[in-house]
């Protein structure tokens, strides 16, 4: 750990050396020694740990001091301050010591910074829309960045044969590609720093964070055969010596991923046998993480593109293994270990800008590089998205374009790499730090600040401007939840052959080696389970009902869809003798964004008051925000008032059983109730309500089963003479519709 | 995927299908697809429960009624064409089907008419063409959260059915209800790009 903090550093500890003085030692030459010490000042034993958790200290106290303005907050991303900050520091500590210390050096960052901010966007990661817009991704993660770092260094290289470039800084076009490929890359830290602030669909957010992830590969790649290029000599290079880059390119970026795999592979069937042993969970995934990242590192493979497949991979499987307090556990700690790692990073950024003998300047060099990087962005994306925009279902828009080629801000990834540069063979790497620290400073200051007011102008540019009247209000949440509504129906992405095929493939064989026997086995009986649930208690239940969903209690479970049944530990199954609903289930963790409005009045109550819509606005994958929120409140009431209307539809129909004709239902064991009910019939000419007993008995089950355990198995025990005068309230509503009167029924009906 | 065009053979009945609702054969087959995989039990048709499972309808407010809306008449079971005969409503509008349109044919489905059609259904419970204020009513509590008190309820259900009433009898009817959102883009705000 000693050794391991010593690059952290660096210098350091010279110069701490230096500047605390050791006068620590109590004894000096002259004096006798004091005898037994009460009290021993050991600097040097605890130093290294000691200024790495000041560091971390530092980097949280900033955080709170931060927050503690909300209008600071609302208009800085994050980001920015803390770059602000570490030049600030960076100031005072260069004032103090008379020599810069603690920088940001390549080992820490690749090796510890790094890691838990992959793996934590790996594991978040929205699987689904991942892969749904893999095509997108890819494309632009792997032509977008050759297309930039090319084009880029060219344009340097022109650049400086047109003499604007001075000739001090001694590079050749080999030397510019290198510089453009490690200055290209989109950076993963910094996207999501700045696009956790500006809410932009879902779509557009998954594309620019997906794409900065996988052109990890492509970078490296191109960093080391540049690297290695140069220092072969350009005369050397051979001809296959391109095709073997061309070659790397596909080792590295399939090797990581096969890399990945494999841990997740390791992790999802280590976790399914830690039953006994709950404790070690959370540390299982973050080791074999970990141990991925190293992995790959160690055999030149892409360590980010390792990390997040073995995140995307393991997810499923480790979920349904894990405990529930397991799962709380990862996901804080990842959360706490990547956002303390994403703020160690920004502000060592600025700390490291304040030395200046790491560099030298040129303007034509830098304003060179910020003009193109920008044209060049806008122009690589404005041509693929032309190209993808012809294969995709749903095409990226102008907004869309502006601000993907707006959101691709470089980070400290290009910062180490360019560090990592050796200054014997590239003799202009002063130059090129130089202008990296400006570059990545004007993208996360200047653009990160700027994104968001670019982003609002935009939109409000497209809507219309009239004041809608009351009605134009309510119809247009009308029609965004009728559309919700009926994209869910659809499904939103289609139909897709090879997920499908994927998801069989899964079932058949993944889940049942790697998923717990006992969750893999519940996923499937849950659907059984409607039809196996006696009847008599969802009946007791109903009546229950009114009472049991106003109870505060409840938590928004998670909707069990067939194909994420993962997401669900359940404890109990809905047994034969039908105790009711015992399954518990988790909370789902969404932060969305709403729309906001002012009017006056009416306006304002209506608005304040109507349901969001959902729109594909979300942040997610927020590293800040793990808390429950509105929108999380609006389904929890929606849902509740939805369950209570399907159960009040259930009663006023479940006495109509009497009433119908019997036709022959299907038998279903375990519902002695009901065809005991079936069998009376006190009927008349009138036919059976079509609503259905067994559709809506399946419907009060689906409320059960989405129940949460500690909510009223008890109760369900219910007098046998509530029936009787159950049917008897009822009976008022169906003469209503002018049938028999019901009190005939009353008495055959009584359980 | 070349095998496509094998299995539009087992849509039924899909030419006249799709001169009815206008879809594309890749939009059709992708539909039906859905329609399989939603009837996870194959017993060839959609009851509401297969509804219900999706999830999202059941935090969606209005997602109750538009399950209503996909069984007209109280019926139990919905087939293939009638799944998709719902869904036409929602096809993005083209303007080539425009102008090439025969006049003299039923308008198609998814014109700016039908979709509004289709939303003055989910309010109009009853069906008498009209929506009284208490329907106004209804739907307001189906949509507004539960701070926003049943008077506050009733003095916005009465002051909107007065905006949109213009011939005074208290209730809306459909050419008010149409005539009240003149100025929205009904056609992209009721469109799934994805059905062609």
């Amino acid at each position: 750990m000693l050794r391991a903090a010593l690059p952290l550093l660096g210098l350091p500890l010279a110069g701490a050396g230096a500047t605390e003085e050791p006068t620590q030692e109590p004894g000096s030459p002259g004096e006798p020694p004091p005898g037994l010490a009460l009290f021993r000042w050991q600097w040097h034993e605890v130093e290294a740990p000691y200024l790495v958790a000041l560091w971390i200290l530092v980097a949280s106290l900033a955080k709170i001091v931060f927050h503690l303005s909300r209008k600071v907050t609302s208009l800085v991303p994050e980001s920015c301050l803390l770059i602000l900050l570490g030049l600030v520091l960076g100031g005072i500590v260069l004032a103090v010591a008379k020599k810069a210390e603690y920088q940001l050096e390549p080992g820490t960052f690749f090796l510890f910074l790094l890691p838990p901010i992959v793996l934590d966007s790996g594991y978040f990661m929205p699987s689904r829309l991942f892969f749904d817009n893999l095509g997108a991704i890819l494309t632009y993660a792997v032509v977008g960045t050759l297309w930039n770092a090319f084009t880029t260094g060219a344009a340097l290289w022109g650049l400086q044969q047109a003499g604007l470039v001075a000739p001090r800084v001694q590079a050749g076009l080999l030397d510019f590609l290198l510089f453009g490929s490690l200055i290209s890359a989109v950076d993963p830290v910094a996207v999501l720093a700045v696009f956790e602030e500006v809410h932009v669909n879902e779509t557009l957010f998954i594309i620019v964070f997906g794409e900065s992830l996988l052109n990890d590969a492509v970078t490296v790649v191109l960093y080391k055969v540049c690297n290695s290029f140069v220092e072969m000599g350009s005369a050397n290079v051979q001809a296959t010596d391109y095709l073997k880059g061309v070659a790397s390119l596909f080792v590295v970026s399939l090797g990581g991923a096969a890399v990945g795999l494999v841990f997740a592979f390791l992790l999802a069937l280590t976790t399914r046998f830690t039953k006994r042993v709950r404790i070690i969970e959370p540390l299982l995934v973050f080791l074999l993480a970990y141990a991925a990242y190293l992995t790959a590192e160690m055999a030149s493979l892409s360590a980010i593109l390792a990390v997040t497949m073995c995140g995307l991979g393991c997810k499923k499987y480790v979920e349904a293994n894990i405990s529930h307090k397991s799962r709380t556990a990862v996901k804080y700690t990842m959360k706490t270990l990547a956002s303390c790692a994403e703020t160690i990073i920004f502000m060592l950024l600025g700390i490291s800008a304040v030395d200046s003998s790491k560099w030298a300047w040129d303007s034509g060099l830098v304003l060179g590089t910020l003009f193109f990087i920008l044209f060049f962005r806008a122009l690589g994306v404005v041509l693929q998205t032309w190209v993808l925009n012809q294969f995709r279902l749903v095409p990226l828009d102008k907004i869309d374009q502006v601000v993907m080629s707006y959101g691709g801000l470089r980070g400290a990834v290009a910062f180490a790499l360019v560090i990592l540069l050796d200054r014997t063979k590239i003799p202009a790497k002063d130059y090129f730090v130089a202008t990296t620290i400006v570059v990545v400073f004007f993208t996360v200051i200047v653009q990160g600040l700027t994104i968001k007011p670019l982003v609002k102008w935009l939109k409000v540019k497209r809507s219309e401007h009239h004041k809608p009247t009351l009605n134009q209000e309510l119809h247009e949440h009308t029609f965004d939840h009728i559309l919700a509504a009926v994209e869910d129906v659809v499904g939103h992405h289609g139909y897709h052959y090879w997920r499908d095929r994927w998801e069989q493939f899964d079932k058949k064989y993944l889940s049942q080696l790697l998923m717990r026997r006992s969750a893999y086995r519940i996923r499937d009986q849950i659907w059984d389970v409607y039809y196996r649930l006696n009847i008599r208690d969802a009946i007791s239940f109903v009546d229950q009902g009114g009472h049991v969903l106003s109870s505060t209690g409840l938590t928004l479970p998670s909707m069990p869809s067939r194909n994420s049944v993962a997401e669900t530990s359940v404890t109990n199954l809905l047994r034969e003798s039908g105790s009711g609903a015992c399954l518990d289930l988790q909370v789902i963790d969404t932060v969305r964004s709403g729309r906001d409005r002012e009017d006056a009045v009416m306006h304002h109550l209506l608005c304040g008051g109507l349901y969001k819509p959902r729109y594909r606005y979300k942040a997610s994958c927020s590293r800040h925000f793990i808390s429950e929120d509105a929108q999380e409140r609006q389904d929890k009431e929606v849902f509740q008032q939805n369950m209570k209307r399907r159960l009040e539809s259930f009663k006023s129909t479940k006495h109509n059983i009497c009433f119908t004709k019997s036709k022959p239902r299907p038998r279903k064991a375990g519902r002695k109730k009901k065809d005991g009910m079936a069998n009376t019939e006190a009927t008349n000419g009138k036919p059976p309500r079509d609503l259905g007993f067994q559709d809506t008995a399946a419907v009060i089950l689906t409320v059960e089963s989405e129940e949460e355990e500690d909510s009223d198995s008890s109760e369900t025990e219910k007098e046998d003479d509530e029936g009787i005068i159950f049917v008897a309230r009822a009976t008022s509503e169906v003469l209503q519709e002018g049938k028999v009167s019901g009190l005939n029924c009353g008495t055959d009906c009584a359980p | 995927m070349g095998s496509r065009s094998s299995h539009a053979a087992r849509i039924p009945d899909v030419d006249s299908i799709r001169r009815e609702t206008g879809f594309s054969q890749a939009s059709l087959l992708r539909l039906y697809h859905r329609f399989r995989a939603l009837d996870w039990n194959e017993k060839g048709y959609l009851s509401r429960v297969d509804l219900q499972q999706i999830g999202a309808l059941a935090v969606n407010p209005l997602g109750d009624r538009i399950i209503d809306s996909f069984f007209p008449d109280g019926s139990l079971h919905l087939d293939f064409p009638g799944f998709v005969r719902v869904l036409a409503r929602f096809r993005p509008v083209d303007d080539e089907d425009n102008r090439n349109r025969d006049p003299k044919e039923p308008e198609p489905l998814n014109s700016r008419m039908n979709k509004l059609r289709f939303a003055f259904q989910l309010y109009d419970l009853d069906r008498d063409g009209k929506i009284s204020r208490q329907e106004m009513l209804q739907v307001l509590r189906l949509m507004v959260g539960v701070q926003v008190t049943e008077e506050q309820l009733e003095s916005i259900a009465d002051r909107t059915v007065q905006e949109a009433d213009e011939d005074g009898d208290g209730a809306v009817s459909f050419l008010e209800f149409a005539k009240s959102l003149e100025k929205m883009n009904i056609e992209q705000k009721m469109s799934i790009r994805i059905l062609k």
